[in-house]
Order: C-alpha cells, then sequence, then structure tokens
C-alpha cells in the first residue's frame, strides 16, 4: 500500500506505484485480448510515414478530432456580448449542457443560457409550445433585458420557423410585445461556430436596425462620428475587447463595440453571482447604425453581418485578426484615416516598444519551423505575425477555413521570403496535422489545448494559442491585439523556446555547457 | 433515529418562495421536484424521470451524452464515431476522465474525436453512404481497432437513416466485425438517462447476442466478477479493482472504464455482477441475471464505512476463504483510513454539503462526508429516477432538502438561503457558487483529481474536500471597505 494520509497520492503518482503497475499489466494480459505487440510497434511506425500520409489525406468521409465546433456555440458567444441577454436556444437541450460547459472550461466562468427542451413529442409537432413556455419561464426566472434566441440542428431539420413561434409567444403573453427577442437559424450542418457568431449577431443587429421584426419602423440612419467594433468570435476576448478599448481611448475615438462578452465572462468573486454584467447596451446596438463606419477584427467570423452593414450605407474596414506591428499598425492608420484623428502618441511608443522586443528576441526566433491551426482568421493574423518576426509557418491549416481562406493565407506566404517553403491547408483536420508533423516536421505547434496531443504523439512543443484553452488558466485574460497584445504573444512564443532549449541542454556533464544563464 | 438536519432555514418555506418567481405553471409542474425528506418515507416524495421545463436552465444533458460520454466512450479498443453535426463530439471530447492505458490513435482511441461532421447535403440526401465511408476508411487508417459503434446526433432519426442496415452490412464485409448502431438522438428522453438504457440494450444485442461466446478463449474461475457502472474517472475503477483483487476475486471485465470489447464479451461468464452505477447500468445487470443466471449486487466505494460495508456484501457471495480474506483487506487499510480522518476529520467536522450531480453520486458520496464528519443537508439527482430516490431514503436524513432537476435559479436560491460550506455539482454550477463566496468541488469530474473510490480515493477525497473548504481564498471575497447590506 502507497497511499497515505500525510503525503497523500492522486491520479498523478498513485497508478505509478508497483501494485498498481502490477494490476494494469495483468488485466492488459489476461483480459484485454490486447494486439500483439509487433503489431502494435508496426502501427506506430506506420502512422509516421508518407505511405500513411497519402491515405490521411485521402480522407473524403471521415473527420478525426476536428478544430472547429458548430454554430450555436457562436451564438451563444454572440448572445453574451449584449446588456442583460440570455441567450435561448431552441432545440435538444443537451446542447445547451454541452455549450455552458464548453465555455466555462475555458473562461473558468459561469455561462448562462437556457434551452427550450424539445424532446420526441416537439419532434413530431414542432416545438412551438417549448418555444411557448420556454421564453415564459425564461423572462419570469432571469429577468432578461434581452433574449437572444438561436436553434440547435434538431429545430433546424424539423424546419421550425422562429420568428413566427416567437410572434406567437408573445401573442399568448409569455413576453411583453415590445421585448427584445432577436434570433437567427444557427445549424450545426452549416459552416462552424464562428457561422453562427456571425448568424447571432446579423440577427441582433438586424432586429434593432430593421424593424423588429415588423413590429417597429426601420432605423433611418443618420451618420455620425462613431466608430463600430467587432471582435468576432474570440477566444481572448477578455482581454482583447479591453485593450482595444483603451487604445480607442488613446485615440479619443467616440466607439460600439458590438458584442462585448468581456464582463460577463470576467466577473468578480466578491459574494455575488452576477448572471448578467456589461455588455453591449441594447440602445448602442440600435445606435450603432448611425456609425460612419466598422471594425470588423475577424471578417471571416462575420461575413454576413459586415455585408449587412455594408448594405446600411456604413464603411466597413476587413480584417483578419492582426496580430503584431504591420497588422496593429493597419488597424491604427484605418481608424486615423476614417476619423481624420492623429495615431497618438502614446500608441506610437507603444509600437516602438513591441518592434523594440522583437530586435531584441529575433535571434531566438528567426528561420524557427513552425506548424498552425485554428480558426481562418486567427490563423491569418498569427501567419502574418510569424513572418514578420523571420520564422516560418510552414504549415498552416483550418478545419473551417476554406479554400478563399486558403488563397489570402498563400498571398501572405508569397509575399515574404519566410513564406516560400510554406503550405496551407483549408478544411482539414488535427489527424492530418499529426501525419504533417511526422512527414514535415517542425520546431514548434501553435494550436488549442487539444494540440497536447500531437505535442505527445509526435513530440513537437505545443505553444497553445487558441481556442479552447482548456488545461492552462487565465490566457484569456491577456490580449493578443494591439501593439501590447503582440508583446503577449511574442513573449508565449518565446517562453516555449526558452524552456525547450533549457530542457535540452541540461543533461548533466553532458548537454549542459550550453545550459546558459543568460539567453 | 430521530436526528434532523440544521438546514438553517424552513425548508417548506424555502421552497414555496422559490416557486414564486416562476410563472403560475411552471410553479406547480416544479413544486412536484421538490421536497423536505421526512424520515420513515419510502422514498423522497418527489417526481422524477419527467420532462424538464422549457427555458429553466436545466443542467441535465441528452441521451446522446448518456450514450456516447458514459456508456459507450470509454471501451477504449473501439472506435465511437459522433454520427451527425461536428458539435456534440466536440464539446464531449476527452472532458469526462475517463482513464485509460493504451495507445491512443493505434490500438485506443478514447481520448479522439471521430466525426461523420454533417453537413447540409448529409441532412437532406441522407448519411448512410457516407458513414459507410467512414467505416472505410476507419478499417484502412485505423486497422487495430477491435469495434465501431454508431452514436447517433439528433438530425439521424430525424432524416430516416438506416444506420442499422449500414452496420450490418459493413459488419459482414468486415467479417464479423462488431459494429454497433445505437440510436441514442438527443431528443430521445429527458436527460441522459435514457441514452444509458439505449446503449445498455445496444450492448446486449450487437455484443452479447452477435458474439460467439467462444470466440475469446477464456478459463473460468469460481471467483469470477465483473465491475459494472464505473468509469474510471479519474482513474476510480482501478482504486476499486485493487480492493476486489485483494479480497482474492478476479475481476473479468469493467465496464466500462478503461474497458475493452474483449472485456465486454466475457462478462455473461462472471459469477456475480458488482453494480456502482445503478442509474446507468441497472439494465444490462438484470439483463445479464435473466439471461446468464448471474447475480448482481450494488455497492458503494465511497468513505471507508461504506467500503467496508460493501467489501462484506460482496464476500457473503462467495466462500470463507474470500470472507478471510475480505477481513484482512478492511484490517489491512483501517490504519490508513484511521490516520486520513484523524488528519481531515478535526479541520471538517459539522461542515455542511449541498450536492447536486448524477448517477450514484447524489446518495453514494453522502457516507464519504458523514466518514469525516460532515453533514449532507441537500441533494438531487440530475436524471435519477424514482428508484433512486428509494434508495436515497437510506442515505438522508430527516429534513434534507431534495431537489429533481433543479434548475439554475432554484439551485442558486437554496445555496443562498441554507448558506452551505461546501457545494459538490457540476462544471456549469461551479463558477456561480464560488462568486458566491461558497467553496466548491466538482463531483463529476473530480475538478479534475482523484481517483475518490476505495480506499485509496478516499485519502484523496478528504484532502480535496479540506483543500476547497479550508482555502484562504474563502476570507477575501469580502472587500473590507465595503459594508455589508
Amino acid at each position: 500500500m502507497s497511499q497515505s494520509a500525510e503525503k497523500v497520492l492522486d491520479h498523478f503518482k498513485l497508478f505509478r506505484e508497483p501494485e498498481y503497475k502490477e494490476m494494469f499489466a495483468k488485466k492488459k494480459a489476461e483480459f484485454e485480448y490486447p494486439v500483439p505487440n509487433e503489431a502494435l510497434q508496426h502501427t506506430i511506425e506506420w502512422t509516421k510515414s508518407e505511405d500513411y500520409r497519402d491515405k490521411n489525406f485521402a480522407r473524403e468521409a471521415l473527420t478525426v478530432n476536428p478544430a472547429k465546433a458548430c454554430q450555436p456555440l457562436g451564438a451563444v458567444f454572440a448572445a453574451n456580448g449584449f446588456e442583460g441577454t440570455l441567450p435561448f436556444v431552441h432545440g435538444s437541450q443537451g446542447c445547451v449542457a454541452y455549450y455552458r460547459s464548453h465555455f466555462s472550461r475555458h473562461f473558468k466562468e459561469p455561462t448562462s443560457c437556457v434551452s427550450s427542451s424539445m424532446t420526441e413529442d416537439a419532434a413530431v409537432f414542432g416545438g412551438l409550445n417549448n418555444m411557448i413556455d420556454g421564453l415564459a419561464n425564461a423572462y419570469s426566472l432571469y429577468k432578461p433585458k434581452m433574449i437572444a434566441v438561436s436553434t440547435t440542428c434538431m429545430a433546424e431539420v424539423i424546419g421550425d420557423d422562429i420568428n413566427a413561434y416567437i410572434k406567437t409567444s408573445k401573442e399568448k403573453g409569455s413576453i411583453p410585445a415590445e421585448f427584445d427577442a432577436p434570433f437567427a437559424h444557427t445549424p450545426a450542418f452549416v459552416g462552424s461556430h464562428i457561422t453562427g457568431y456571425d448568424n447571432a449577431l446579423h440577427g441582433v443587429l438586424t432586429h434593432f436596425w430593421d424593424g423588429k421584426a415588423g413590429t417597429a419602423p426601420k432605423l433611418e440612419r443618420k451618420p455620425n462620428e462613431s466608430i463600430n467594433f467587432i471582435g468576432g468570435f474570440d477566444g481572448y476576448v477578455v482581454g482583447n475587447n479591453r485593450e482595444i478599448r483603451r487604445m480607442f481611448k488613446e485615440f479619443d475615438i467616440d466607439f460600439t463595440m458590438l458584442c462585448d462578452p468581456s464582463d460577463a465572462w470576467d466577473t468578480p468573486t466578491d459574494g455575488e453571482f452576477r448572471m448578467y454584467d456589461g455588455g453591449t447596451s441594447l440602445e448602442d446596438a440600435a445606435n450603432a447604425v448611425h456609425a460612419k463606419a466598422t471594425i470588423a477584427m475577424q471578417t471571416i467570423s462575420t461575413e454576413k453581418t459586415v455585408k449587412m452593414i455594408e448594405e446600411h450605407g456604413q464603411e466597413v474596414v476587413r480584417l483578419h485578426h492582426p496580430v503584431g506591428v504591420a497588422g496593429t499598425d493597419k488597424l491604427l492608420m484605418e481608424l486615423s484615416r476614417i476619423t481624420g484623428k492623429d495615431i497618438p502618441e502614446s500608441l506610437t511608443k507603444e509600437r516602438g516598444r513591441l518592434v523594440d522586443a522583437i530586435a531584441d528576441s529575433s535571434a531566438h526566433i528567426h528561420g524557427k519551423k513552425f506548424a498552425l491551426y485554428g480558426d481562418p482568421d486567427l490563423m491569418l493574423g498569427l501567419t502574418a505575425f510569424l513572418l514578420e518576426l523571420g520564422a516560418e509557418p510552414v504549415t498552416v491549416l483550418s478545419t473551417n477555413g476554406d479554400e478563399k481562406w486558403a488563397a489570402k493565407v498563400q498571398e501572405l506566404f508569397d509575399a515574404s521570403p519566410f513564406g516560400k517553403d510554406c503550405k496551407v491547408y483549408p478544411k482539414k483536420d488535427l489527424w492530418h496535422m499529426r501525419s504533417l508533423l511526422f512527414t514535415d516536421p517542425v520546431d514548434f505547434l501553435i494550436g488549442n489545448t487539444f494540440g497536447k496531443y500531437l505535442d505527445r504523439d509526435t513530440k513537437t512543443p505545443l505553444i497553445r494559442i487558441g481556442f479552447p484553452i482548456f488545461d492552462r488558466h487565465h490566457k484569456h485574460r491577456y490580449p493578443v491585439w494591439g501593439y501590447q497584445g503582440g508583446m503577449n504573444v511574442l513573449v508565449t512564443i518565446l517562453d516555449k523556446i526558452f524552456d525547450v532549449m533549457d530542457a535540452d541542454t541540461n543533461g548533466i556533464a553532458t548537454t549542459d555547457y550550453s545550459f546558459d544563464i543568460i539567453r | 433515529m430521530s436526528y434532523t438536519v440544521d438546514l438553517g432555514v424552513k425548508g417548506a418555506e424555502l421552497i414555496e418562495e422559490v416557486l414564486k418567481a416562476y410563472p403560475e405553471k411552471s410553479a406547480k409542474r416544479r413544486a412536484k421536484h421538490l421536497n423536505v425528506h421526512e424520515e420513515g418515507k419510502s422514498d423522497c416524495d418527489v417526481k422524477s424521470n419527467i420532462k424538464s421545463l422549457p427555458g429553466v436552465m436545466t443542467i441535465r444533458g441528452c441521451a446522446y451524452a448518456g450514450s456516447k460520454g458514459v456508456v459507450w466512450g470509454p471501451i477504449k479498443d473501439m472506435i465511437h464515431i459522433s454520427h451527425g453535426p461536428v458539435g456534440c463530439g466536440q464539446y464531449s471530447w476527452a472532458s469526462r476522465r475517463n482513464y485509460y492505458i493504451g495507445t491512443t490513435g493505434i490500438d485506443s482511441f478514447g481520448t479522439m474525436q471521430f466525426t461523420s461532421d454533417f453537413q447540409e447535403k448529409d441532412i437532406v440526401f441522407g448519411g448512410d453512404k457516407k458513414l459507410e465511408k467512414i467505416m472505410d476508411e476507419i478499417q484502412e487508417l485505423f486497422p487495430l481497432n477491435k469495434g465501431i459503434s454508431v452514436q447517433s446526433e439528433c438530425p439521424i432519426g430525424l432524416i430516416g437513416d438506416d444506420i442499422e442496415a449500414v452496420s450490418k452490412k459493413k459488419s459482414k464485409e468486415y467479417d464479423g466485425k462488431t459494429i454497433v448502431p445505437v440510436r441514442c438522438e438527443g431528443f430521445r428522453g429527458v436527460s441522459q438517462s435514457l441514452g444509458h438504457h439505449i446503449a445498455n440494450d445496444a450492448i446486449r444485442d450487437f455484443v452479447f447476442d452477435k458474439t460467439d461466446p467462444n470466440k475469446n478463449e477464456f478459463t473460468g474461475t469460481p471467483y469470477d466478477v465483473a465491475i459494472i457502472g464505473d468509469y474510471n474517472i479519474g482513474g476510480d475503477a482501478w482504486s476499486s479493482r485493487i480492493l476486489l483483487e485483494e479480497m482474492g476475486l478476479r475481476v473479468i471485465a469493467q465496464w466500462s472504464g478503461d474497458g475493452s470489447i474483449a472485456e465486454l464479451e466475457n462478462s455473461p461468464k462472471a459469477k456475480l455482477n458488482i453494480l456502482h452505477c445503478y442509474r446507468s447500468m441497472n439494465y444490462i445487470s438484470r439483463h445479464m441475471e435473466e439471461k446468464y443466471g448471474i447475480p448482481w449486487v450494488e455497492y458503494n466505494f465511497f468513505g471507508p464505512s461504506k467500503i467496508e460495508e460493501s467489501l462484506r456484501k460482496i464476500a457473503s457471495f462467495f466462500d470463507d476463504s474470500i470472507k478471510e480474506k475480505t477481513e484482512a483487506v478492511i484490517a489491512k487499510y483501517r490504519a490508513l483510513t484511521d490516520a486520513v480522518i484523524a488528519k481531515y476529520k478535526p479541520r471538517l467536522q459539522g461542515k455542511r454539503v449541498m450536492l447536486f450531480v448524477g448517477g450514484l453520486r447524489p446518495r453514494h458520496v453522502i457516507g464519504a462526508y458523514e466518514d469525516l464528519g460532515m453533514e449532507v443537508v441537500g441533494t438531487g439527482y440530475e436524471f435519477g429516477h424514482n428508484d433512486d430516490y428509494q434508495r436515497t431514503t437510506h442515505y438522508v436524513k430527516d429534513g434534507t432538502l431534495i431537489y429533481d432537476d433543479v434548475t439554475g435559479y432554484e439551485f442558486e436560491k437554496f445555496v443562498e438561503a441554507v448558506q452551505p460550506d461546501l457545494v459538490g455539482s457540476g462544471i456549469k454550477e461551479k463558477y456561480v457558487f464560488q462568486k458566491m463566496g461558497v467553496p466548491f468541488r466538482q463531483m463529476h469530474s473530480w475538478d479534475y483529481s482523484g481517483p475518490y473510490h476505495g480506499y485509496d480515493g478516499f485519502a484523496i477525497f478528504a484532502r480535496d474536500m479540506d483543500m476547497a473548504i479550508n482555502s484562504p481564498v474563502w476570507a477575501l471575497t469580502k472587500t473590507p471597505w465595503k459594508k455589508v447590506a
């Protein structure tokens, strides 16, 4: 017996004790009828081969370890960015349990969201009654200022008309007639979580701007000097939105952040649970129609929304998750151009500091090879930053990025000498990535938490940037946008490089001559 | 026993107050799920296993979660396809901590996400052809897999796909390979619970009934048992198995944590099925009793009192040699449990706990808390049935607050009023209560700790409850310059 009250062993160490190791060996040999070791070893090696890679890339139907989620997740994200708003997902209830868990695991925060809990009878007769009762219950219990409705694939497959259902619910008194209940169809079998974000935000803005589903006059745009900012589906939203707000203030620009969950996903522990906190006010959401222009920080994540904004007469600046110097330069220069305001000296100085930091550290990154995967806009921003650092992003992969996205990544490669031997992989998953890491090895991998399996299998050190990050805490609090954000990304990459360097040089009397105290 | 728990408030009044927030119709329905337990009653007198109200923020999941997430997912040498759109598989990917030993991606697949990633065309034209191709691709790229299961997501049952026919055809094509279609679409039933049942039935139909009983060379002994309903969260089944082996039993199968298809296949050869999670696996236990004459016995490996009782109960099915060894096991671990209790009880004595969990835990963990001098003052089941609430009466004391399928609103209000020293529930609840300044432990994932089963697990359980309740952070939640309202 290894366990003791003095030194409690949990799963990390307990199962390495001899009594457990012996038990595992016996279980395997006597009861699991395991694959013969020779076949196991052979298969392990085969999965590393080019032959396996080719077969793996020939897949047409099977998806293994994808780096994307489904639409309603993004819709819940978007809803959570508005003042006092309760996300309401019409369909099966298990989905909502999953979204709430998923966000809570990433942000380490509660995520409030309700479901209309449709079951078999609703599959046959439609979910109207679920909507009627659901809105009434949610309104009574949680006292929201707005309920943002989206759909699960169940409701989409049976073709529920949620616009009509909301109207009927209002007629039946579930919610007051004038209560804001924007909606969006968010079928899980189209696009990914970023599509859902787009659809939901589109739904909210359309609601306020275009006459609240036929119940109010459409707003007439009276252009003012304000700027709208749309961040898109962003795992760093807590840090990023605060940083962006600070930058706008430095600039002294009148702005509206459209969809801002940075307070909702960062409430204090002070004895009170805040179901709602912060967010874009409903008034601001409506008034955003009058803005001079909209900055779309992740255009692929908001394609439909920005098109609709343009149709309302605003200029839209289409960005792709800018990270680093040139990316942030572009953001600031566009803001300056649109507003006619000079870029403030304070931000200019921050730019110089980021360049300074890059100059200090560039020797450690220059020429290093990276593989990276994630949402399409994030990949564009990170690829540009890596090229800016003199690194080689040799493998850039996205599950929810398409051929059009790939062409944009290729443009970045083509514009830099460091992009010469780099390749982009649209609509691929992390099992494809596994093959690539074996056949085309790199120095570092950049991706979300699930990249740790690739790190384990291929021994490619993982730098955690993306969504979700479940196994490291508080990363979402640090911005990756702006010069300060660029600094954070730079340091995140450098920390891993130095950790790997130290781990590789700490062999006593073998390699520790390079175990330098100054790097 | 006339002991009544200290709720700190009048339970019936609290329930009445909380119900006022609902529309009248909903208040009536929710009232049936809430109660204050009265000593001597045969169940907790609450309705259960019925539909959640729409819009109330139920904590429940779905049938898919019950089948893929709970029952099938942990079978490590099979590939479980999340059949339908990408989300369900993504959100349940590796998050349940069903530990296993194996080479992932080669001979084991537990922490992988296989999905058919349905697109619009699959909804319109059906996904059967795609499913066939997926199975072919699995066979080529993962040749050491020992079986495939098809875990249906909502659209499958709505678009009329025939996954049974595809599975049958492909099984034939691959020499009788175990391919299991599971009709666990998320809209079926009212919670995870029906998913467990459907998954149990699928094992019966496609593993037991379709496999040659002599497929695996097997020599039985009189001491062969199967662990049923332990998902090896954080290694729970391992810290249980070690005790069973020490008492002289031979564990021929684990259902389903760290389990393999061969273990499922051999289970009908067990002499006794020992059942931990009654809720999720009583179905297959009853089936094995009826069809193969295997008795089953429920046990509880949380906390020394219940472990001791359970070990003796299990031993009672065997001869004296087992009974003697069982006494030796109990004696062997007594020093450990005494030391754990001596260390932690003084720090935890009298602390009040509220639980809301799934499966067996709303009742099973009560004994472990009591071993540490703590008191469970409120509990409820996410997806329990009436037979769970009947079993709960043996655990809870008079005056305990009972809440079935609690809603976010109710749980918050109950905790606010009762002010327990600890809440044990899930990830969705964790941060709500911590914000309120109430210590919390996740009692599904063991908050990334564990195991909690067995004697080894009890030491970890005690340590974790102590570190949750006695963390210095809870002294910091009140801002010193803010007046208490």
